[in-house]
């Protein structure tokens, strides 16, 4: 387990540095450096600017060195002192923006896959326990609906009818608008665990072990949580892996469309700007978060599953 | 084989044979995996829903009764309007009764009502704007519409916020959303197809390096990447250039399920015997990869590439309802979507919602074709 724990932690390492690298070559795509976007902006409205104040971030920045020597200051700046960067769009700094706003997003990714989880359990074992059946049909009907609409419009559609029949505020955050998320963000996770629950657990029930127990009069119920249900459980922990990253894609649309105060609006609203170090650094994070997520999920793998753990020795 | 064993020798009869032999089972293969195609009846609905929606690609300025640019200043957010067969006088013929439009005078909000006593006549083939179909014949006849080309415009699935028709530019969006899946899917085909082969063809340090790569571009969130990507995209550039660049942002994240597809099957076919006969025949390493082991796998690459069309269409159409992905003048069925963000607009008019339909429609269409392809690509199998 140690060895498995040592090889996974070594290769995040890679991957962390190769996030942060993609984040910052997105700060640096729009042609131009974002100085000079900002002062055609300020022009641009009649403003004035400062020249002062332009050359301190001109030097802070290092936005006349080489991208390798600009993407270390921003490293380092956040390494050492958590300080990732300038938002010019709001002038402030954008640690401080982003740790205003990201709890809510871990909270409702976070909430999600709890979702995923809660409903997917027992409508793949209904599913795969009673294949072919009307429930089954329904299931998976359901399923495949969910996996082919796109998480906005599902949002604009619960929104409509929530504001037609309920009379729904969406102005701003409330329990309506927070609950309608999570479905949301749930309903395409879930359609696809639920079909690999339901795959991996046939596959189990038709081993022999499960005849010679069933043999044996071992109770149904028993039988089916006792071994096959534990085995077929595995994607439970490997799917989080390509859970988390469409949950987090998927949470900046739904919030964006629900006026949801988390991150993902935040970066939208910055993209489109064009304040950079904010939407970068936002890009980073989740990149990060993401990624530790499903660290922690390949350990619990690990953790159940024996055979993940001794093949990698 | 045997000309290249012996190249001296004039092709003899033996030659022929094995020609015609191999050419046949290749049909067979053919007629195998059709024949089990077949089979699947969500697939067989899938291909003909796919099939439909090409030929509304192809013939989008026909069938849509107008353009997608014009407008009806009396038309903003007109409701759809029913179809009827008989009119008040026992008279048939396919109508619709022409709207009017009335204000309330306190709230002054606008309400539509059919006005029984008068009817636009539907016809087919009727005349409408001029364009251009297939983007060489000049000229001015549409699928259907009203007959008489100066009536009240016919909205059957309503009008938007400047009276534009809103079955003609989900028709008309049809075309880029549907293509953009298309034209992105190869991109990333050939993306994954050239780094997943090297992967699996070479294997060791190659494979593991490349493999890693592959793992990370899965790890990290695709829609903050893809937003992050077109974002940078300048905002005063062409349409055209616009386009082609969503369709690179899209493919540039979107080709690694493709390579690890290409990686698993070069590395099983690299066993295969005869892999081993042509190595052993002396040929080079990419007459061996292109030539012998990539046709092999053909049906199951055109299979997953099928299946990777509505995850295209689903990253469009959510980057274009964003505001990052096209824009207008540009019609797609996101750039549509993006005119139903706001609640009131919806409550109003919710049928600007329908260009979604028609994206579950297309992404359900091209998944079960997908699933039914992949069933299919190996006849053999039990």
């Amino acid at each position: 387990m140690l060895k498995y724990l040592g090889q996974r932690l070594l290769y995040v390492i890679p991957t962390l540095l190769m996030v942060s690298i993609v984040s910052f070559a997105i700060i640096q795509l729009p042609p131009g450096d974002y100085l000079s976007t900002y002062v055609a902006n300020l022009q641009a409205k009649g403003e004035q600017v400062d020249p002062a104040l332009l050359e301190s971030l001109r030097q802070r920045y290092g936005l006349d060195d080489p991208f390798i020597v600009q993407y270390f200051k921003w490293m380092s700046g956040i390494v050492l002192h958590l300080d990732f960067g300038h938002s010019m769009e709001w002038s402030r700094p954008v640690g401080e923006l982003i740790a205003a706003r990201l709890p809510l997003t871990i909270a409702i990714a976070g909430a999600s896959i709890a979702i995923v989880w809660l409903v997917s359990l027992p409508v793949g074992v209904y599913s795969a326990v009673k294949q072919y059946s009307i429930g089954d049909y329904v299931a998976t009907t359901i399923s495949f609906l969910g996996l082919a609409t796109p998480n906005f419009l599902l949002a604009l559609v619960m929104m409509w009818f929530g504001f037609t029949m309920f009379g729904l505020s969406v102005s701003q955050v409330n329990a309506g608008t927070l609950i309608i998320a999570m479905i949301v963000l749930g309903t395409a996770g879930t359609a696809g665990l639920i079909r690999t629950l339901r795959a991996n657990l046939l596959d189990e029930l038709r081993k022999p072990y499960v005849v010679a127990a069933r043999a044996q009069g071992l109770k149904e119920s028993k039988l089916l949580i006792k071994y096959p249900l534990r085995v077929a459980m595995n994607p439970f922990f490997s799917t989080i892996g390509w859970l988390l990253p469409s949950l987090v894609g998927g949470e900046v649309i739904v919030s964006t469309v629900l006026n949801i105060p988390t991150t993902g609006p935040l970066m939208l609203d910055a993209l489109l700007s064009q304040d950079m170090y904010l939407a970068g650094s936002i890009i980073m994070i989740l990149g990060v978060l993401t990624v530790i997520g499903t660290v922690i999920s390949d350990l619990a793998l690990a953790w159940l599953d024996p055979r993940v753990r001794l093949g990698a020795n | 084989m045997a000309t290249t064993l012996l190249p001296d020798a004039s092709p003899d009869a033996s030659a022929t044979t094995d020609l015609k032999s191999a050419k046949a089972a290749r049909s067979g293969q053919l007629r195998l995996i059709w024949r089990r195609f077949r089979k699947h009846r969500l697939a067989m609905i899938g291909l003909v829903i796919t099939l439909f929606l090409y030929l509304v690609v192809i013939f989008g300025d026909f069938i849509a009764p107008y353009g997608s640019g014009e407008f009806d200043a009396d038309h903003t957010y007109a409701p759809p309007q029913a179809i009827k067969l008989v009119d008040a006088n026992g008279d048939w013929g396919l109508h619709v009764h022409p709207l009017t439009l009335e204000q309330d005078p306190d709230t002054l909000a606008l309400t539509f009502t059919p006005d029984e006593a008068q009817k636009v006549e539907l016809g087919f083939f009727v005349r409408g704007s001029e364009y251009k179909l297939l983007g060489m014949i000049s000229t001015d006849v549409h699928l259907f519409g009203a007959t008489d080309p100066d009536a009240r415009a016919v909205h059957l699935l309503g009008a938007d916020r400047n009276g534009r028709d809103v079955l003609s530019r989900m028709i008309m969006g049809t075309r880029i959303s549907m293509t953009i899946g298309l034209v992105g899917v190869s991109l990333s085909f050939v993306l994954g197809i050239i780094i997943g082969g090297i992967s699996g063809f070479i294997g060791g340090r190659t494979d593991m390096v490349i493999q890693r790569i592959v793992e990370f571009f899965m790890a990290i969130p695709t829609m903050p990447l893809w937003l992050g990507l077109a974002a940078a995209i300048p905002r005063d550039w062409s349409p055209t250039t616009r386009y082609m660049l969503i369709t690179v942002v899209l493919s540039f994240v979107g080709w690694t399920g493709l390579a690890r597809e290409v990686r698993g099957r070069f590395l099983s076919l690299r066993e295969e015997q005869f892999v081993m006969a042509a190595r052993l025949d002396g040929a080079s390493r990419p007459g061996l990869m292109f030539s012998e082991m990539l046709p092999s796998m053909m049906s199951h690459l055109i299979a997953t590439a099928t299946l990777a069309i509505p995850g295209m269409i689903l990253a469009e159409t959510s980057l274009s309802f964003l505001g990052l992905g096209l824009q207008a003048p540009t019609v797609s069925w996101g750039v549509l979507l993006q005119e139903a963000q706001q609640i009131r607009v919806i409550a109003t008019a919710p049928w600007l919602l329908l260009p979604g339909l028609a994206v579950v429609i297309a992404v359900l269409a091209l998944n079960f074709l997908g699933d039914g392809l992949r069933d299919a690509a190996d006849p053999y199998k039990r």
